[in-house]
């Protein structure tokens, strides 16, 4: 048994190890050592709540053994998750954090001796407060987690869910989060608690289904950023410093990232929460635009163009990940390369389901960091460039966003791979992208579209290079 | 008069929030999904409180209902931890360089 204070000191240790691990990540070299930090603080955090209890009874064996069966099912979905579907098991994770706070804020709620906290009925009143805002939070979580994990695996429908009244319902559940929140204060009544944590279950689901599958990085930045605030909630109710530092850093990180993936697709927080974008804009555009002509040509006429040219920049999107083709292209890339042309990446904030979602996927075939650029870094290297090959990605090429202030994505930041000499469009077939809009670029003069799976076209492509 | 322990508590939930603003911003984007996992595995901590919750039952009676969604917690915060941090390190052990040698 260890005092109150060392204890608390090595909680505030842990803390500072999972700052340090966050930090880690400002460069790819640094960041092993920075989750290796953030082990050490987890390793610390969970030794010192053991030594501050000091009560090795036989419910210390079943600890144990429930740490473990976690553990083993943790370590196998790590080792066997492939990196297509890192959106999937994110989304997947932040739910059980989520429900694990609604579980903490359930056994506190019902044996607050145990946590100090007064006891059941009368618990003290800014402990009441703390926890129903972990367990809301925490229901939340879990509830939205799992609807975004759904429409990610392809469970349930991409496509934003919506009915008539519904923002309308979902502002009354949550103002009678708050009426309930102050009852419950007030009467202390476990009934309250139950109810409370149904609607914010419940309103968890309704937040995310009006949300469409491409928002979804702003909907998992969003659920990151819930996920710290619920752990803060509880860390103020356990009174635990680490738990308290580490929720304020995933708070703020996944706002950050939240933020960052609006400004990656120009629309304001609440345009992507309140959902429905995409929906509606699809059966506008569907009429006319068969008629205009497009280039279409093969793996022959592709690999022509990328082996006379001296520069290539690849711009890959989501449909590279639908047809897991990232490996492919790399080998039609280290072929170019062999022909001493110069081969580079070019990422959207937004590409793919989840922030960084292109970047690890590159990573995962061996592409080296150093080739891969960001939006702002690149862009100006489309009009010296020969030809940029746009695998899986669509609407952040699209130049309406900068010409048509009638375009739904108007005022997005997007890849200028029209400067480009020659563009070449991987795409199974002409239908609009997520956003149900045409994308100019198809009917471009020196605009080439492959019709083909994207994988099967790299295939191809390599083959003529050779 | 004394100052109540929260207000001790909140300031270091407000100063942590400005250094993860500070911290997540210098986070390269190219690492934004390790950022994520990583992120998930520390905010499992909360792992803290589902052990104190787990040995909350007594010597004769190890299973209340409290201490159940305790052990629960154990096992859903365990699978955070070590899938988070497992899989942020298999992510980063895939991010090289260019080698020098082509």
């Amino acid at each position: 048994m260890i005092s109150a204070n060392l204890s608390a000191i090595f909680y505030l240790i842990s803390g500072v190890l999972f700052i340090l691990a966050l930090r880690g990540l400002s460069s790819p070299e640094t960041s092993r050592q920075g989750n290796f930090f953030g082990i050490i603080g987890m390793v610390i955090a969970i030794t010192v709540t053991f030594l501050s209890i000091g009560n090795f009874s036989s419910g210390f064996a079943y600890v144990l053994i429930f740490l473990l069966i976690g553990g083993v099912i943790g370590a196998f979905i790590a080792y066997k998750i492939p990196m297509t579907a890192m959106p999937e098991l994110v989304a997947g994770f932040h739910s059980l954090v989520g429900l694990a706070a609604v579980f903490v804020a359930i056994s506190a709620f019902l044996n607050p001796e145990a946590f100090n906290l007064g006891s059941l009925g009368n618990i003290k009143l800014g402990s009441l407060i703390e926890m129903s805002i972990g367990a809301v939070v925490g229901a939340i979580t879990f509830s939205g987690s799992i609807i975004a994990f759904l429409k990610l695996q392809g469970i349930m429908s991409g496509s934003p869910i919506t009915f008539k009244g519904q923002h309308l319902l979902n502002a009354l559940m949550l103002i009678s989060i708050v009426i309930i929140t102050y009852l419950l204060c007030s009467t202390q009544s476990s009934n309250l608690f139950w109810i409370l944590l149904a609607i914010s279950f419940l309103i968890g689901f309704l937040l995310i289904i009006p949300i469409g599958g491409a928002d979804m990085p702003v909907v998992i930045s969003m659920l990151n950023s819930y996920s710290g605030w619920a752990a803060a909630g509880i860390g103020f109710t356990l009174e635990n410093t680490a738990l308290i530092i580490t929720g304020a850093l995933v708070g703020s990180s996944g706002a950050i990232l939240s933020y960052i993936m609006c400004k990656g697709m120009n629309r304001s927080f609440f345009n992507v929460i309140l959902g429905g974008f995409g929906a509606t804009e699809k059966s506008l555009t569907s009429g006319s635009k068969e008629l205009k002509p497009v280039k279409s040509g093969n793996a022959e006429d592709a690999a022509f163009l990328m082996k006379n040219a001296s520069s290539v920049i690849i711009v890959p999107g989501y449909g590279m990940a639908v047809a897991q083709a990232q490996h492919a292209l790399r080998e039609m890339v280290d072929t170019l390369k062999k022909n001493d042309i110069k081969v580079t990446y070019a990422i959207h904030p937004v590409a793919g389901r989840m922030p960084g979602h292109m970047n690890v996927l590159l990573a995962e075939a061996n592409v080296p960091y150093d080739e891969v650029f960001e939006l702002e870094e690149i862009n100006n290297d489309f009009a010296n460039a020969d030809v940029a090959f746009v695998i899986g990605a669509n609407d952040v090429t699209n130049p309406s966003a900068k010409t048509d202030p009638q375009s739904p994505i108007y005022g997005m930041p997007i890849l200028d791979v029209e400067k480009c000499k020659s563009v070449l469009f991987v795409k199974r077939s002409l239908s609009p992208g997520y956003a149900g809009i045409d994308n100019d670029l198809f009917y471009k003069e020196n605009t080439l579209m492959l019709f083909a799976d994207a994988k099967k076209m790299t295939e191809d492509i390599t083959k003529n290079l050779n | 008069m004394e100052i109540d322990p929260f207000i001790f508590r909140l300031s270091i939930f407000i100063l942590s929030i400005f250094i993860g603003y500070y911290v997540v911003w210098s986070v390269t984007p190219s690492l934004h999904t390790p950022l994520m996992s990583v992120t998930n595995a520390i905010s499992s901590v909360i792992i803290v409180g589902a052990i104190i919750a787990g040995l909350a039952g007594n010597a004769e009676n190890t299973f209340n209902t409290s201490s159940i969604f305790g052990f629960l917690a154990i096992s859903l915060a365990a699978i955070n931890i070590f899938g988070g941090f497992l899989v942020t390190q298999r992510m980063l052990a895939m991010y090289k360089k260019k080698k020098k040698d082509k």
